[in-house]
């Protein structure tokens, strides 16, 4: 729809864009990419020695330890939303700090907290999902279709 | 009076005698914390919501450019102001604690020019004695309404810029002593089809370069009679995007002329990537910064060019264009007039 606009606006605002692309300062992909690899991984890292400290000492197997490890991520990153960290990680780090479940959490707490002044049902409740919203409802779709396309194969593919 | 399309000069001179401005934390760390008279150190303000913290920045800054005058309160006639929130509470909350007669505005970020400018012509016919004209924004409150929770960890691009908290009034009056309102010039909608909110400065270049090419058409002078000319929030990458636009029209500004409020008010190092935005942000630094150094004979002559974004959430996420505006005032020293 942008680009139809773009295509029917009037020479001189075209010309104008062409300019003003020009001008733009641009983000910095790459140097943004290795950011995020850096922060991104250490996040994993540090998930890694949560699970490895739940399977030790609270007798977990590899298959049941993803919850607790989520949950306890998400903790952490409760905290440091809270405490307002969060935010200055996000700007450094981009998808390094929003891919991972603690960019989720974070989705969902910092809208949590910014409209508790409009009460906890309509504030609080409402506007919860407002950013995270989008993910569940399209992680449950496409797991969904994906579901779907195997249950065809298996049953009709002879797979 | 009326000269040419869509500019008015002031015969009767009305004088700005005297002015409030209020910042918070971050203004306070920043370029010209020595311009408030009033700071912050809560972003909160004591209140339980960013939008009453704004409220309160607005009454602060009424209050002090009164207290600061040698008139009463129950002498100003109108209270002319707005801001950027839904249906800018904040400011008719502050015109209630006030107590005047009220004309509430939003032209976003233009509207502290548009105020001034309405108040010059209101004192200019003689409708009133005493205007109070300003306009204030928060951060968070901005935040909120226009982009992503305060603590959301998003990553935002090297374009945008940072909403200024603060609040900016300014006293006119028929006479007195200060620095005097000698035209204005009030903008169109300029709509180059730039649809990234993240990228105001680079959507407001061109209403800037419309509204000041107008000026000194209109008025026939030359850059040269302003020390300088004052944008509001057009930060790095609107102002050299219009100053390469005006020297291609024509228009011989000296690169030290052409200043902007979004990049005075903070210092380098702080993480407002390309600057400094929101209606206090030219409010502020106008009414605190350059008034203070016209008061002090550095200045004579400025034009304050105060730029607008007027999208909405809505407006963006429908895919619609950002319509900017942009106000210029002209403010002299009272002795040179």
């Amino acid at each position: 729809m942008a680009d139809k606009k773009k295509k029917n606006a009037p020479p001189d605002a075209q010309e104008y864009q062409a300019f003003q692309q020009q001008r733009e300062v641009q983000r910095p992909i790459v140097k943004n990419c290795i950011k995020a690899f850096f922060v991104g991984g250490f996040i994993c890292f540090i998930g890694q020695i949560i699970s490895t400290f739940y399977i030790y000492f609270f007798h977990f197997t590899e298959q049941t330890v993803g919850n607790p490890t989520v949950a306890t991520l998400i903790f952490i990153t409760m905290l440091f939303t809270g405490f307002g960290f969060y935010d200055r990680i996000g700007q450094f780090a981009g998808a390094g700090s929003a891919v991972p479940v603690t960019g989720f959490g974070n989705a969902v707490i910092s809208a949590a907290i910014e409209h508790r002044t409009e009460g906890f049902i309509l504030g609080v409740g409402t506007n919860m999902f407002k950013l995270a919203g989008p993910v569940i409802v399209y992680g449950v779709f496409s797991a969904f279709v994906v579901a779907l396309i195997k249950t065809i194969l298996i049953q009709w593919g002879g797979l | 009076m009326l000269t040419g399309h869509q500019t008015w000069v002031f015969n009767n001179k009305p004088v700005i005698i005297s002015t409030g401005t209020v910042g918070g934390p971050f203004e306070a760390n920043g370029n010209i914390p020595n311009d408030f008279d009033l700071l912050h150190d809560d972003m909160w303000l004591k209140q339980d919501s960013f939008e009453k913290a704004q409220q309160t920045l607005m009454e602060e800054a009424c209050q002090t450019a009164v207290k600061k005058s040698s008139i009463e309160k129950e002498q100003v006639q109108f209270f002319i102001s707005g801001d950027l929130i839904n249906q800018i509470t904040p400011t008719s909350f502050a015109a209630k604690t006030i107590g005047i007669p009220y004309f509430g505005l939003f032209n976003a970020c233009a509207t502290s020019m548009e105020s001034l400018a309405l108040s010059a012509m209101i004192i200019n016919a003689k409708g009133a004695n005493y205007i109070l004209s300003g306009t204030s924004s928060h951060n968070a409150a901005a935040e909120k309404q226009f982009r992503y929770p305060t603590e959301y960890g998003g990553q935002k691009p090297p374009t945008a810029q940072w909403t200024v908290t603060g609040a900016g009034c300014a006293l006119v009056a028929q006479d007195g002593q200060g620095p005097k309102i000698t035209s204005a010039t009030i903008g169109k909608i300029i709509d180059m089809g730039i649809t990234d909110p993240f990228n105001m400065g680079g959507a407001m270049a061109p209403a800037a370069v419309h509204t000041i090419e107008t000026h000194f058409k209109e008025r026939n002078i030359d850059p040269s009679y302003y020390d300088l000319i004052i944008t509001g929030d057009l930060g790095h990458i609107g102002r050299e995007i219009s100053l390469d636009l005006l020297k291609k029209r024509g228009l011989s500004i000296q690169e030290n002329q052409y200043v902007d409020c979004g990049l005075t008010i903070y210092r380098e190092g702080q993480p407002v990537l390309a600057g400094a935005s929101g209606p206090a942000c030219s409010a502020v630094v106008t009414y605190g910064h350059f008034l203070n150094r016209m008061k002090k004979g550095d200045l004579h002559r400025i034009l304050v060019v105060a730029t607008g974004a007027l999208h909405s959430p809505l407006s963006i996420q429908q895919n619609d264009p950002i319509p900017c505006i942009a106000h210029a005032v002209s403010i002299e020293s009272g002795s040179d007039v």
